[in-house]
């Protein structure tokens, strides 16, 4: 049934055969082993920042459609949190860190920017199954959509402790601040890392949505948000490496650096451990690089599986 | 049509023989820009297919046994400017086929080459939010299918006067009513700017007054050069629309070629003509034709699609009594549209001798001539020695030449020359 034929504009015909050409000698190819050729089908397989943007700017306007308070609401949770976390830990169980909301908020922000993005992205694909199996669009947009939501919300916040920081009298800017930089890098990476590899997953193996929320409740606790970093120095003494090996936990521990302000000593109220990691900058650079040598590391995974998986979303949805 | 007058009748003469020709060859200077080689797509029975981690693991080494095949060995290629109707029955995979060529599902065997942005309406307004203004959707769709905002902000007055919608516009997509969705849904997708338009079945839902537009919007793409596909049960809509048929049948492609011939062999593929032969004293006659095949060679497989110049055999099986007669004479007439015998193939003047029990006589037609229709066979059977006729039986099974011509029987070369 082949037919000689111009295909001047399409690369030569893979060589007649059962099963036709083995996945070895198979050029690379996009989605579904179509190649498409030109740059306007390309258009339809590549991520564009335009359309992630009006995907993140579609699930804000879904989320805040027809309710009064709109944003603020996104407060209300970090609000909440703080004022349990208080009673808790500053009331009921004393850790002694001075200024404690804002050495927890300091840290959760981000933590919670983390997990809501993991959270949203792991069930993106299943969430837009109808779409997937219909339409054909670079379907890495999907859980990147679900971080840029998260980011979107994770600055507000931001925007809100420094302006309560301020409004409070307490001291914000100095060159420590800068630290937000790198950290806000690799807690994007590890984050995007993360989000990209469980998307992929959960279509396949619908447990890992599951598994992620009972994994996160756990992963809350090793990061050293609502004690003391100290605590964990003490504990785990030499061994304390391998708790930054958490690429999060050493995101936290920065986050603390730039914004919090140690008491005089950085210890305690009882004086029995360090309040926040280091006093200095270098520690958290070393420990930056490595986790974002991790965070690469998880993208090159996350981008490999996901790629991977993707052919078959249709299918599998 | 304000072609000059003196442009040939149909189509202009092909100098060269009819090997090269076939429907299936984009006109000369027209690319390729769908190519589909060898392609094979197999779904896993869904209950064996692990779907969480404990399945993984647990049935680590589940046997391979029910999958199902949707599509086999399909090769096609589509070129710029045609337009091509994909019909079967249901399930025989043709909207598997759209979904492989539109690079949402992943062929299992062989190779999707694609050249060009494709719009596939595989559902209209798939991906809407309710929760969003017909404007933000509009922005949102649009933008999954590859526009920039520039683009988008240039269609848009465009895109909302084509799905008349102007007045709801900015009222939110779950208070449309089906149509509407539908209506806004088919106008982005058609402002995309395919160069490739990929089309399942959409058009059986709407009023007829979006029908008719969608239609002529097609019609519009047609005219365009565009390259359209799409899938219908309505084989009507393909012989006015399309320039070319792919028959599917149980995912194998069994014809591709001239609407005309590949909608005839679907109907009564499907049941809607007549299968079964018509026998005057046929049950109780002592030589039987059984049944009639078409295959290339004697004892290839079963095809129903030629193209002229290709070797045809037709097989005939029949059934003998041990009260035949030792020698009988088979006479086979080829029957076109309107009972008009084509042409008749016999056995040697002397009979054959078949002998008691099944057996089948071939007729081998080396190179069929430039025909283009399909085609069924009477056939009648005689005592060799007698002369005196034992039955006869038209089959309604049908094979399809597909010549190059778009109209006639026969093709004939020809100049078409003015003179004063």
């Amino acid at each position: 049934m082949s037919r000689v034929a111009d295909l001047s504009t399409l690369p030569p015909s893979p060589p007649p055969g059962q099963g036709g050409p083995s996945p070895a000698q198979r050029p690379r190819t996009s989605r579904s082993g179509a190649r498409h050729v030109d740059h306007r089908s390309r258009a339809q397989t590549r991520v564009r920042w335009e359309l992630l943007r009006n995907l993140v700017r579609k699930d804000l306007k879904v989320k805040y459609k027809g309710s009064t308070l709109g944003f603020a609401w996104s407060l209300a949770n970090p609000l909440l949190l703080l004022v349990v976390y208080t009673f808790v830990f500053q009331v009921v169980l004393d850790t002694g860190i001075p200024r404690f909301g804002i050495y927890l908020m300091s840290g959760l922000l981000v933590w919670n920017a983390f997990s809501g993005s993991v959270s949203a992205a792991c069930g993106a694909v299943v969430a837009n199954a109808n779409l997937v199996k219909k339409v054909r669009f670079p379907l890495l947009v999907l859980p990147l959509s679900a971080v840029g939501f998260s980011a979107v919300h994770f600055l507000l916040q931001l925007l809100v402790l420094f302006v309560v920081i301020l409004g409070l009298g307490y001291s914000l800017f100095g060159p420590e601040l800068l630290l937000l930089v790198p950290a806000g890098v690799v807690a994007l990476l590890f984050t995007v890392a993360l989000s990209v590899l469980l998307a992929a997953l959960n279509v396949r193996y619908r447990d890992t949505q599951h598994l992620l929320d009972v994994a996160l409740v756990a992963w809350f606790w090793i990061n050293p948000m609502v004690y003391a970093y100290g605590l964990i120095q003490n504990q785990l003494n030499d061994w304390t490496w391998v708790y930054l090996l958490n690429p999060m936990a050493v995101v936290v521990v920065t986050f603390q650096r730039a914004i919090y302000d140690p008491p005089p000593g950085n210890t305690t109220a009882n004086g029995s451990a360090s309040v926040i990691a280091d006093t200095g900058y270098v520690f958290y650079l070393e420990h930056l690089a490595i986790a974002g040598l991790i965070s690469l590391a998880m993208l090159w995974l996350g981008l490999r599986v996901f790629r991977r998986f993707q052919a078959d979303f249709a299918e599998d949805l | 049509m304000s072609s000059p007058p003196l442009a040939p009748p149909a189509q202009p003469a092909q100098p060269d023989g009819p090997d090269r020709a076939a429907a299936q060859v984009p006109p000369p200077g027209s690319p390729t820009v769908i190519r589909a080689s060898g392609v094979g797509k197999k779904f896993v029975a869904y209950h064996k297919r692990a779907t969480s981690l404990k399945e993984r693991f647990v049935r680590r080494e589940a046997a391979a046994g029910d999958d199902f095949w949707a599509l086999r060995d399909i090769d096609v290629q589509i070129g710029r400017g045609q337009t091509v109707g994909l019909a079967g029955a249901n399930g025989s995979g043709k909207s598997t086929l759209l979904k492989v060529l539109a690079g949402i599902l992943r062929p299992t065997h062989g190779e999707v080459a694609v050249n060009g942005r494709i719009a596939s309406l595989l559902e209209l307004g798939a991906g809407f939010n309710g929760e969003l203004s017909g404007r933000d959707n509009v922005y949102l769709n649009a933008s999954l299918l590859g526009l920039s905002k520039r683009e988008i902000d240039r269609l848009f007055d465009s895109i909302v006067d084509f799905s008349e919608l102007r007045h709801k516009i900015d009222d939110e997509v779950k208070h449309y009513s089906s149509g509407q969705y539908v209506r806004l849904g088919f106008a982005v997708a058609v402002h995309v700017d395919p160069d490739i338009l990929l089309v399942d079945e959409v058009l059986a839902v709407g009023d007829e007054a979006f029908q008719r537009k969608c239609l002529d919007k097609i019609a519009q793409f047609r005219s365009e050069g565009r390259t359209i596909l799409f899938v219908t049960h309505s084989l009507d809509l393909i012989e006015s629309m399309c320039d070319r048929i792919l028959v599917l049948e149980s995912g194998n492609m069994i014809f591709d070629g001239q609407p005309a011939v590949g909608t005839k062999l679907l109907r009564q593929r499907l049941g809607s003509l007549p299968a079964e032969g018509v026998a005057v004293p046929y049950d109780l006659a002592p030589v039987k034709p059984t049944a009639v095949t078409f295959s290339r060679s004697p004892g290839s497989p079963a095809q129903v699609q030629y193209d002229p110049g290709e070797q045809l055999t037709v097989s005939v099986e029949l059934d003998l009594t041990e009260n035949a007669p030792p020698f009988v004479y088979l006479h086979v007439e080829i029957m076109g549209q309107g009972e008009v015998p084509i042409w008749m193939m016999e056995t040697p003047a002397g009979g054959i001798s078949p002998g008691p029990g099944l057996s089948v006589v071939d007729f081998v037609v080396p190179r069929l001539p430039e025909l283009l229709g399909a085609f069924a066979v009477n056939i009648r059977v005689s005592d060799a020695s007698t002369g005196q006729p034992v039955t006869a039986r038209r089959f309604e099974d049908l094979f399809g030449v597909s010549g190059l011509q778009v109209a006639g029987l026969l093709r004939v070369d020809y100049e078409a020359r003015l003179r004063r």
